[in-house]
């Protein structure tokens, strides 16, 4: 009498996703080297970390909210307040071991504070990090409004030191990108935290019920996101040398559009540090393209938007027909 | 008819706010904020300025707290603005459709309908394809900035035509010309909330869109014609902006000014959850929000000091529709008061 | 207070959402180590609330509750499953976005060198399903899957927690008597392991069939524990809805064929929905109550969804008054005279911050068009009309209608559809929820209807129900049409037959 029950599952929505992120990242690369004669280069690579090594660290911490149906517009500006920040307390003559310390940890407080205000009193993250965006670019400029620039020995050391591969050179300071990937990637696969930011985003009640931790996990989430704008801000002002209060404007943008062309679900619960990853390597791709080209660089946002919308509408479509599947 | 029917209007706080802060103004500048002149027939003054400078965000106000009512929020408008400004300037100047020799009229009306067509575009991504709006209309506000600079060609378009001018800075009766659009916008569109059941099906769908689906109420439209007519008032504003800096300047036009004008309607009292709306309590919060920039100015303050003073703003409104909150804050004082049954 | 041979005791426990909201009232629960317990109580009765004070989703405001003679106050589910009280909710509350196997295992994953052990929670869940006879692959999300395999997968996680108590709040609604019978297999094996099992469930059957004691509650209250076995199930019923069941029994007239006799309103032919129901006939006439009735899922709401133009048509055809005709959408089903009060009260039916005056007019609204707009006036006079008529108990007209109860704004969305005035009235779930006065109050006024000539769609999972105002029924099962009753033909036990399967079975 003994019956057994037999289903069979289809192949889940992430990994087609990463799938087409990845072959759109290898298309546009080949499709690059077979329109330009120096294109196809490791040097060419290499510069998609150099030049977007902030950005991908803003990424991988904006991927973190995303994953819990949240979303975060503050980001762009804590980096600007923490490049604005280091260079003026650069320039007062305190030490570079002191001062990413300390900016650091306001990112990560900004976050924790944010977070909260979202779990406790059920406000809305959109509302609540636009506040938070508000409040960092008028701080920026209450410091200064100028630029201001960044001539620290140390910084300019992590600016310029480099490993030579070839021609290709790599700046040591994307190994902290690295290292950012490497760890999120651990923490999201492997610790009960990690699991705990998919399961809020597959369905927050559940999680509840289930017994996981899911006020720490909300409120760490956006402490996580702002800590890595943070150190993303640490990185900017290696790369750019100062410090200036309307830098990066419209970067939470770039930050999302990443994750999303990474197959992450703005419905949260579903999406990779890697896929965001490369997501922004494939805007970086896009941006080196569109300089190939010599076309002015709107051309970067106007793609870059087209592309976001397409994986967005890839994304309902899916989850439509998911839905209908469901009715039956 | 009696005083609690008037304090009980969704739209008393923020006039009474914007009120406190003009008096507030009156007495820091020593009563010179309420001076007015009258020059070559022409009025001016301080408030004045504060009525004409905010008129680009009463309107984006205005088409902003019909998209928050029916629970969405377009964050596309200032791109929007930024679209219709190179349009306009562009034809006027001639850069583009030099067939139309530069005709205003046919500029103004062509930046309209790009707005409207921007505003399309969107509601069919919330309505049809039912994406969350925010993302929906990001996807615009960053696409938006690029597509003006298609059209401008990468370059600021400056106009030298005073017909264009009169957009901003035109007087009629005295009173500046784009107090009138604003008047005209307004009464239009409290008509048609008011007068048609227009205001009742905003309400329904931003309260419970499954609900009123099942009622019979053809939602997605009512999405779609929302985000059309905020993009359309975003064209307007975006003329008003061009006008008053004679050209299109795609990198700068209407910068940040979405959440501005998300921040009116959260201090005019409309839930950014969706349901009941009140345009003229969006229409004082939004001229509480210019006053403040003045009053900042005024008090010699940096200017970047009123970015702080909007985001302490938005978390003081937003935790004072928070049910969670207002909890906290009763457990903390556990004296409950009495309300005195009205 | 307490004796030290119950695993699970509750004294006095209080609560309530607000001050007009009182969930429990002073009620008492006792559960022993190695028995089934069923918690029992219309709806309403304070079942979930009481749940939800077990495992610590609510706080209670005032009692005492003991697990192994020490006390316990679990603020969160996580505190209670901590101390041993693990549960199993309706709804499936698992994450569709995670894999089988680290939905049974999440929150208390086997880890390795400090990280997750994902190959041990792979072989482990494998292990722990096959227990439930259920072969599925476990790394596949879990959306993969049907809602009963997912309740099943809820189900396994729950038992396989440490749990010294099993709490399992109505399990069985969306699976089929297989699935019921294995998970009974596995309730009396953890009862022999000595566990404690609280069972909520609406079929009566089954508690007859699987526990040991039984204890009921109604409106809040303690009403009493009894052994099953010592229990006839007319008084248990009679204990769940109190001494009104008689004096409902005699409000509700029992239906009779004379009223059989107006013209067909609407006909399907061979109607097949998108995923829905397949090559269905079914015809509606003016003036009778047709009861749709089977297990959830059978077919029963997506018939009246169908006709009201919400989910679309495959093939076949729909016919009103004989003229064939195309619902492209809710609102070409109104303007045809059909109205619908869809199963979801809260979610498809009030617009909750709007008025009950606004909510009234809405469908008359929409019907009318955009500009042909109510004036306050004209929508304030059909408000009272229809308060008086249905007897609706608000202070006011204005009031929101979110702060009545559950019968009231049933009676808002039915006076909504009656303003439209529509030849045809589908009802899905009229009563859910909803106390036991208002229920036979609503049953009159759909029969009222029927007599002043309306048709009207009867949809209920209680059976008691349609046997009190259906003249004719049709029974559904996995979305096809299996029976039609008519007049005396209609029984309790007919019905059940049918819904089960009929004659293939036995």
């Amino acid at each position: 009498m003994k019956s057994r029950i037999k289903a069979k599952g289809e192949i889940s929505f992430s990994n087609v996703s990463l799938l087409i992120t990845i072959i759109l990242f290898l298309s546009l690369f080949i499709g690059g080297s077979l329109r330009y004669d120096r294109f196809f280069s490791l040097s060419t690579f290499f510069n998609l970390f150099n030049d977007n090594a902030y950005l991908i660290i803003a990424a991988v911490g904006t991927t973190f909210v995303l994953l819990t149906g949240g979303i975060d517009i503050s980001i762009a500006s804590t980096i600007a307040f923490t490049c604005v920040l280091s260079a003026s307390l650069l320039r007062g003559g305190v030490p570079a071991v002191v001062v990413i310390p300390i900016v650091l940890s306001i990112g990560l407080g900004l976050g924790l504070g944010m977070g909260s205000i979202i779990h406790y009193f059920k406000l809305q993250p959109f509302i609540v990090t636009l506040a938070g965006q508000f409040l960092m670019r008028g701080l920026c400029a209450v410091i200064s409004t100028e630029s201001i620039p960044i001539s620290n020995e140390f910084y300019k050391a992590a600016a310029l030191n480099k490993i030579l591969i070839g021609r290709a050179k790599i700046y040591y300071y994307v190994f902290i990108t690295f290292i950012v990937i490497g760890g999120a990637y651990y923490i999201l696969k492997y610790t009960k935290f990690g699991r705990s930011v998919y399961a809020l985003g597959g369905n927050e009640q559940s999680a509840v019920l289930m017994g996981l931790p899911v006020a720490r996990t909300k409120i760490a989430v956006y402490g996580i996101n702002s800590f890595c704008a943070a150190l993303a801000g640490v990185i900017f002002s290696f790369y750019t040398l100062a410090g200036y209060s309307l830098q990066n404007i419209g970067l939470e943008l770039d930050a999302i559009s990443s994750a999303v062309i990474g197959g992450t679900l703005l419905t949260g619960g579903v999406g990779t540090v890697i896929g965001t990853t490369i997501g922004v390597l494939i805007q970086g791709i896009i941006q080196t393209i569109v300089t190939y080209e010599n076309l002015n660089t709107w051309w970067t946002k106007v793609t870059i938007a087209a592309l976001l919308c397409i994986f967005i509408i890839i994304q309902r479509i899916i989850s439509i027909k998911a839905e209908k599947k469901k009715g039956k | 008819m009696n005083k609690s029917k008037i304090t009980k209007n969704q739209a008393f706080l923020p006039f009474a706010i914007f009120v406190a802060i003009l008096i507030f103004n009156t007495i820091i500048s020593g009563g010179t904020f309420l001076e007015m002149k009258i020059v070559d027939g022409h009025l001016y003054g301080r408030i004045i300025d504060i009525i004409r400078n905010g008129s680009k965000l009463m309107l984006l106000a205005t088409g902003m707290t019909m998209v928050i009512a029916t629970g969405g929020t377009d964050i596309s408008v200032g791109s929007v603005m930024a679209i219709s400004g190179a349009v306009a300037c562009s034809i006027v100047s001639g850069a583009i459709l030099p067939g139309l020799g530069g005709n205003v009229v046919a500029a103004i009306i062509l930046a309209l309908l790009a707005g409207v067509l921007c505003g399309i575009w969107n509601g069919i991504l919330v309505a049809q394809i039912k994406i969350q709006p925010i993302v929906a209309t990001l996807i615009l506000m960053v696409a938006g900035r690029g597509i003006a600079q298609l059209i401008t060609k990468g370059k600021i378009v400056t106009v030298s035509s005073d017909t264009y001018y009169f957009i901003n800075g035109g007087y009629i009766l005295g009173i500046p010309f784009p107090v009138y659009v604003v008047l005209f916008i307004v009464i239009i569109t409290l008509l048609f909330t008011k007068r048609t059941a227009f205001g009742l099906f905003l309400e329904a769908t931003g309260c419970n869109s499954a609900a009123s689906k099942f009622a019979g109420i053809n939602v997605g439209l009512i999405k779609l014609l929302v985000y059309a007519v905020s993009g359309t008032l975003a064209a307007g504003a975006g003329l008003i902006e061009s006008a008053g800096i004679k050209g299109a300047d795609c990198n700068n036009a209407g910068l940040m000014i979405e959440m501005d004008a998300i921040l009116a309607v959260a201090i005019g009292g409309t839930s950014l959850n969706g349901g009941k709306f009140s345009i003229p309590a969006s229409i004082f919060g939004a001229l509480i929000i210019q006053s403040i920039t003045t009053m900042v100015y005024a008090l010699g303050v940096a200017p970047e000091i009123t970015q702080v003073v909007k985001a302490i703003l938005v978390v003081i409104i937003c935790l004072s529709q928070s049910k969670e909150f207002k909890d906290t804050v009763i457990k903390i004082f556990r004296r409950e008061k009495v309300v005195a049954g009205a | 207070m307490s004796t030290q041979n119950y695993l699970l005791e509750a004294h006095h426990i209080s609560k309530s959402y607000t001050s007009a909201v009182i969930a429990l009232k002073d009620v008492r629960f006792q559960l022993q180590g190695g028995e089934i317990h069923a918690l029992l109580g219309e709806n309403g009765a304070g079942k979930s609330t009481l749940i939800k004070v077990l495992t610590g989703v609510e706080e209670r405001d005032t009692g005492l509750i003991t697990l192994e003679g020490k006390e316990i106050y679990p603020k969160t589910p996580q505190e209670g499953q901590k101390i041993g009280i693990s549960s199993v909710y309706q709804e499936v509350n698992l994450c569709p976005n995670l894999s089988v196997a680290e939905n049974i295992y999440i929150g208390r994953e086997p880890r390795k060198k400090g990280r997750i052990d994902w190959k041990t929670i792979y072989v482990n869940a494998r292990i722990l399903l096959e227990k439930f006879d259920l072969d599925i692959d476990v790394t596949k999300d879990l959306d993969q899957y049907s809602v009963a395999i997912q309740q099943m997968i809820a189900i396994a996680r729950a038992c396989d927690i440490r749990a010294k108590v099993l709490i399992l709040d109505e399990p069985t609604s969306s699976l089929s008597t297989n699935e019921v019978n294995k998970l009974f297999e596995i309730m009396r094996r953890l009862k022999k392991d000595g566990m404690g099992i609280i069972f909520v469930t609406h079929f009566i059957d089954q508690v007859y069939e699987i526990t040991d004691r039984i204890t009921v509650l109604r409106n809040g209250e303690y009403v009493g524990t009894y052994e099953t076995a010592n229990l006839p199930k007319v008084e248990l019923v009679g204990k769940m809805i109190g001494k009104d069941y008689a004096q409902l029994n005699r409000t509700m007239v029992s239906y009779e064929e004379e009223y059989n006799s107006g013209d067909t309103f609407l006909e399907l032919k061979e109607v097949s929905g998108l995923g829905t129901i397949k090559n269905l006939d079914l015809s509606i006439r003016q003036g009778e109550v047709l009861g749709l009735s089977g297990l959830l899922g059978s077919g029963r709401s997506e018939i009246a969804r169908i006709i009201f133009g919400i989910d679309s048509l495959e093939k076949g055809t729909i016919e009103i008054k004989g003229k064939k005709i195309f619902l492209k959408n809710t609102l070409a089903a109104i303007k045809n005279g059909i109205a619908f009060c869809p199963e979801n009260r809260k979610t498809e039916g009030i617009v909750g911050d709007l008025s009950i005056r606004d909510n009234i007019i809405l469908a008359l609204q929409a019907k009318q068009g955009l500009f042909k707009s109510i004036s306050k006036r004209e929508a304030s006079r059909i408000a009272d009309e229809y308060i008086e008529k249905l007897e609706i108990k608000t202070p006011s007209k204005d009031q929101k209608i979110k702060n009545l109860s559950g019968g009231n704004q049933q009676k808002v969305i039915l006076a909504r559809w009656l303003a439209t005035d529509p030849n045809l009235l589908m009802l899905d779930e009229p009563t859910r929820g909803i106390d036991i006065g208002t229920k036979a109050e609503i049953l009159k006024i759909v029969i009222d209807l029927a007599k002043q000539g309306m048709g009207v769609i009867f949809i209920s999972s209680e059976i008691d129900e349609m046997l009190r105002c259906c003249g004719r029924m049709v029974i559904l099962r996995d979305m096809r049409k299996v029976m039609e009753l008519k007049g005396r033909e209609i029984s309790q036990a007919a019905i059940m037959h049918h819904i089960a399967g009929g004659d293939k079975d036995e």
